[in-house]
C-alpha cells in the first residue's frame, strides 16, 4: 500500500531535479505524502504532527546534494530525524546495583509479558552472565504462573514457587525475599495484563512498585499497535511511571508506528525488541533499522546516502588532485575545516578513532575546542577571493583588515597563515613523495581503518596527545589540516552527532 | 451492563476519545479543508485509517463543506455513515444442526486472545444446549492447554488435548473422529496464535484445514480470525494472509473494553466484506457480545445509544 508514497513523492517533484536550497513549498509537499506514510504506519496522530513539525524545521533550507532530488533529500532528513528519536537515550539495563535488581514487566493483556519475561531472563543470564529468578504475579489470568514457570525451566533460571492463596503483592513481597536469601542478582516479576483504564488493577501495579523498587519498569507492548499506542503508554507512564519499552512480534510485518509513538509520549527509550517465539529471540533495539520499517522507504535513504558519500570522494578526489600539483591554497584549507566542523568537531572526529581517550582528556583540559574552528573560518571567510589564493598578498595592513572583518586578532591571523603553510609545506612533500596515485588511494577513502589513516599520513597519537598539550599550542598544527579528513573511510558518516 | 455501556465507558476514561475531539472541531465553525481534516485525523486516531477515513470524510464534505456547523446533525450523519458501512457485516454466530458436526477453528496473531474467546465460545454455546468437543490445537505455547483446560472445567464440556509440541493436524483429526461418534455437535478449535508472515507456521494451519477438510469436505464451517481491539493497520495484513489459508468466514474483536476502538473494522468491512460476528468487552463469558453496527459506530464517536 505504500509502496505508493515514493511514486506519489516522484510525481510531486518531477521536473524539478535542481540543486540547492530546500524550499518551504518542496518540503511541506514532501511531508504532506510522508505524513500519511506516517499515519498508515500507525503513528499516532498527535505524534505525527509534532514530528513533522520538527523535520520541517530542519528541512526548509537544508541543501540538496547534487544527484538527488529534493523530494528524496527530505526523505533523508526524515529517516535520521526517525532514527534520532527512536534511538535517543538507549542504555543497557541497570542491572547492576545490590541484588537482587528488581525487573517489573507491565503491560496489556496479551502484549507479551510473560514470554518477554522469559525471554529477558535468558538474555540477562546469558549476556551479562546474571543468577535470575522469575516470578509471576498474575493472579488473573488462567495458567500464567504456570506459562512462567515452563519458561523459567526452558531457560534454566530460577522461579517463585507457585502458591494460590497468594495475593500479588504478597506474592512480590515473598518473591524479593527469597530472591535475597537465595542470592539471585536479578529477580524479574512479571505482572498480570490489563487494560490502561482498569483503575483498580493500576492501582495493584502502583503498589507493587511502591513495595519492590524496582530499577527498571518495562512496558511490553505489541508492535501490531494502531492508534491507541499513545494512550497505554502515557497511561502506564503517568499511573505506574516506566524506565523503558520492550516492543514485541517485530518479526512481524507490521510497520510498527507505535514505536514512534510511545517513544515520543513517554520519553523512554525502547531497550529490545522481540523478534521470535523461541526464548533467545530477545535483541537490543536498533533505531536505524525500526526507522526504515516506518517509513519504508530505506532505498531512497541509501540512495541519498551514497550521493553523499560520492560527493565526499569527489571533494577527497579533488583535493588529491591539487595537493599532487602542490596547488593547496587557503580554500582548500577552508574546506577542510568545514568537514571538520561537519563531522562533529574534534571531540567528534576524536572520538571516532579508537584508543583515543586519553587524547580526548587532555584536550578537554587544553582548552583547545570547536569555537577555535569557527574562528579560524571566519578568519578566511574575511580574506578576498586573491588573498585565498596567494597567501603572498596577505600584507600587514591586509592582516589587520581581516583581523578586524572576522572579529579576532593579527596574532589569530597570524596563526592561520602559519597553519596554513605548514600544512601546504606538508602537503607538497607527501605529493612528491608518494605521488598522485598513492596520494588519491590514502585519500579516497581506500583505507577502512581510520588509524591507519593516521598513521598515513606521518603522526602517531603520542605526537599528537603531545601536540596539543604542548604549552604553546593554542591552535591546531595538524588537525586544523589534517590531510586525511576529505576521505574518510565508508564506514564513518561525517553527520554523525556524538 | 450492555456492550454499548461498557464501549462507552470505555472511551469516557480515555483522554483522546473520539468525541472530546470530535467536539472542538464542530463547534461554532464553517465547514471547511482544516475542520474536515481534523475530522479525518479524529477517525484515523481511532484506528480506521488514512483511505476509509478520507473516503467516510469526503462523503461528509459533499452534504455540509460551506455550511455552518452544528456538531450534533454533524456527528449523527457520521455515525450513520460509520453504520451503513458495518451493517452489511452484522451477523450472529449461529451452529448449524445440519452440520454433525459443526466444525469452528479459531485463528490469528499471537496474544489476540484466541484461547480466551475459545473458553467463551464453549460456554456460549454448551449453555444454549450444545453438545462441545473443545480441541486444545495451540500445542506450542506454554500452558495454553492448561489456560484452555480451565475453561473447559469451568463449563464442563470435553477437552481434547495433547502433550506440548505434539502435531496439531493429528490432535484436531482425532477430535473429529470422537465429535462424529459421540454425536457432538460443536467442535471448537483453538490454534496456536502465529503471526501471518511466517510462512512455516501458515503451512502448518493449512495443513491443520486439509485435515478438517478430509473428514468433513466443507468444513471448516467457521473459520474466525480473532483480532486484538488495539491492532492497527496491521490488521489488513492480518486477514488477507489468513484468509489465504484458512478461507476466513468471520471475524471477533477482542478487548474493546480498553482505550482502543478497534475503528480498524471499518477499514476491514470495506476492504474484505466479511461478517463481524462478535466483540469481546470485558472478562467474562458474557462479555463477548453479538456485533451491533449501529451501537458500535455510535460508541466509536462517543454518542450516546439511540
Amino acid at each position: 500500500m505504500f509502496n505508493s508514497l515514493k511514486d506519489k513523492l516522484q510525481s510531486v517533484f518531477s521536473g524539478l531535479g535542481k540543486t540547492g536550497a530546500l524550499s518551504v513549498s518542496e518540503v511541506n509537499a514532501a511531508l504532506r505524502e510522508v505524513r500519511l506514510a506516517l499515519l498508515d504506519a500507525d503513528v499516532a496522530v498527535p505524534v505525527v504532527k509534532q514530528f513533522m513539525d520538527l523535520i520541517r524545521e530542519r528541512a526548509i533550507g537544508a541543501s540538496v546534494l547534487k544527484s538527488v532530488r529534493p523530494d528524496q533529500q527530505v526523505i533523508k532528513i526524515v529517516n535520521d530525524g526517525l532514527i534520532e528519536i527512536l534511538g535517543g537515550d538507549a542504555e543497557p539495563l541497570k542491572v547492576d546495583v545490590t541484588p537482587p535488581a528488581i525487573i517489573l514487566m507491565v503491560g496489556l493483556q496479551g502484549s507479551g509479558k510473560t514470554t518477554t519475561s522469559g525471554k529477558l531472563a535468558q538474555f540477562l543470564k546469558t549476556k551479562n552472565k546474571k543468577k535470575v529468578m522469575l516470578a509471576s504475579l498474575d493472579m488473573t489470568r488462567p495458567a500464567a504462573r504456570e506459562q512462567l514457570r515452563m519458561l523459567a525451566e526452558q531457560a534454566a533460571v530460577g522461579v517463585l514457587p507457585e502458591d494460590d492463596k497468594q495475593a500479588p503483592i504478597q506474592l512480590a513481597r515473598r518473591a524479593i525475599k527469597s530472591a535475597q536469601l537465595q542470592g539471585y542478582d536479578v529477580l524479574i516479576l512479571d505482572t498480570a495484563g490489563r487494560q490502561s483504564v482498569d483503575d483498580g488493577l493500576m492501582a495493584e501495579l502502583d503498589a507493587i512498585k511502591s513495595l519492590s523498587k524496582p530499577v527498571e519498569t518495562l512496558l511490553v507492548a505489541d508492535a501490531l499497535t494502531g492508534q491507541d499506542a499513545v494512550n497505554t503508554a502515557s497511561t502506564f507512564m503517568s499511573r505506574i511511571g516506566i524506565t523503558g519499552i520492550i516492543l514485541t512480534r517485530l518479526d512481524g510485518d507490521a510497520r510498527g508506528g507505535a514505536a514512534l509513538s510511545m517513544r515520543q509520549v513517554t520519553g523512554c527509550p525502547i531497550k529490545f525488541a522481540g523478534v521470535g517465539e523461541k526464548l533467545d529471540a530477545l535483541e537490543t533495539f536498533d533505531p536505524a533499522r525500526m526507522a526504515g520499517r516506518i517509513l519504508d522507504m530505506g532505498d531512497v535513504v541509501a540512495l541519498v546516502e551514497k550521493a553523499a558519500e560520492a560527493l565526499e570522494e569527489e571533494e577527497a578526489m579533488r583535493m588529491a588532485q591539487r595537493m599532487a600539483k602542490g596547488k593547496f591554497d587557503l580554500n582548500d584549507f577552508l574546506t577542510q575545516l568545514r568537514q571538520l566542523k561537519k563531522m562533529g568537531g574534534i571531540g567528534g572526529l576524536l572520538g571516532m578513532l579508537p584508543g583515543i581517550g586519553k587524547i580526548n582528556k587532555q584536550l578537554a583540559a587544553t582548552g583547545v575546542d570547536d569555537s577555535m574552528i569557527k574562528r579560524q573560518e571566519a578568519i578566511i571567510l574575511s580574506m578576498t577571493k586573491k588573498e585565498r589564493v596567494s597567501v603572498g598578498l596577505l600584507n600587514a595592513s591586509r592582516r589587520k583588515r581581516i583581523a578586524f572583518g572576522s572579529g579576532t586578532t593579527v596574532q589569530e591571523v597570524n596563526r592561520v597563515v602559519k597553519q596554513y603553510q605548514d600544512m601546504a609545506r606538508m602537503m607538497k612533500k607527501m605529493g612528491s613523495k608518494a605521488g598522485a596515485a598513492g596520494l588519491k588511494a590514502m585519500l579516497g577513502g581506500g583505507t577502512s581503518n581510520p588509524t591507519g589513516m593516521m598513521s598515513g599520513s606521518g603522526m602517531d597519537l603520542d605526537a599528537m596527545a603531545k601536540q596539543f598539550t604542548s604549552p604553546n599550542s593554542n591552535r591546531l598544527p595538524n588537525l586544523g589540516g589534517m590531510p586525511n579528513l576529505g576521505g574518510l573511510p565508508p564506514g564513518i558518516n561525517p553527520n554523525r552527532k556524538k | 451492563m450492555s456492550w454499548f455501556k461498557k464501549l462507552t465507558d470505555g472511551l469516557r476514561k480515555t483522554s483522546a476519545s473520539a468525541s472530546s475531539k470530535l467536539s472542538g472541531i464542530f463547534s461554532g465553525k464553517k465547514i471547511n479543508a482544516e475542520t474536515l481534516e481534523s475530522l479525518e485525523e479524529a477517525l484515523i486516531s481511532a484506528d480506521l485509517g488514512v483511505s476509509a477515513s478520507q473516503k467516510i470524510v469526503k462523503e461528509l464534505a459533499k452534504i455540509y463543506e460551506g455550511e455552518s456547523s452544528d456538531q450534533d446533525e454533524l456527528l449523527e450523519a457520521l455515525a450513520k455513515s460509520i453504520t451503513d458501512i458495518l451493517e452489511p457485516f452484522e451477523e450472529r454466530l449461529e451452529i448449524l444442526d445440519i452440520h454433525s458436526p459443526h466444525i469452528m477453528i479459531l485463528v490469528g496473531v499471537n496474544g489476540s486472545g484466541k484461547t480466551t474467546t475459545a473458553g467463551k465460545l464453549a460456554k456460549r454455546f454448551s449453555q444454549e444446549g450444545k453438545k462441545v468437543v473443545l480441541v486444545a490445537a495451540d500445542t506450542f505455547r506454554a500452558a495454553a492447554i492448561e489456560q484452555l483446560r480451565g475453561w473447559a472445567e469451568k463449563t464442563s464440556v470435553d477437552l481434547m488435548s495433547s502433550e506440548r509440541g505434539a502435531d496439531p493436524a493429528s490432535l484436531v483429526y482425532k477430535s473429529i473422529e470422537k465429535a462424529k461418534s459421540e454425536k457432538a455437535d460443536l467442535v471448537l478449535i483453538d490454534t496456536a496464535g502465529r503471526l501471518q508472515n511466517r510462512i512455516e507456521l501458515m503451512e502448518e494451519l493449512a495443513k491443520i484445514i486439509r485435515v478438517i477438510k478430509k473428514l468433513e469436505p466443507k468444513a471448516p464451517h467457521n473459520s474466525l480470525i480473532v483480532l486484538d481491539g488495539t491492532v492497527g493497520q496491521n490488521a489488513l495484513s492480518q486477514l488477507k494472509a489468513f484468509k489465504d489459508v484458512s478461507a476466513i468466514t468471520g471475524l471477533i474483536m477482542t478487548k474493546l473494553d480498553g482505550s482502543a476502538r478497534g475503528g480498524i473494522l471499518v477499514a476491514l468491512a470495506e476492504e474484505f466484506g466479511l461478517p463481524i460476528h462478535l466483540i469481546g468487552v470485558g472478562e467474562n463469558a458474557e462479555d463477548l457480545q453479538d456485533f451491533n453496527a449501529k451501537a458500535y459506530a455510535r460508541a466509536l464517536l462517543g454518542l450516546t445509544e439511540k
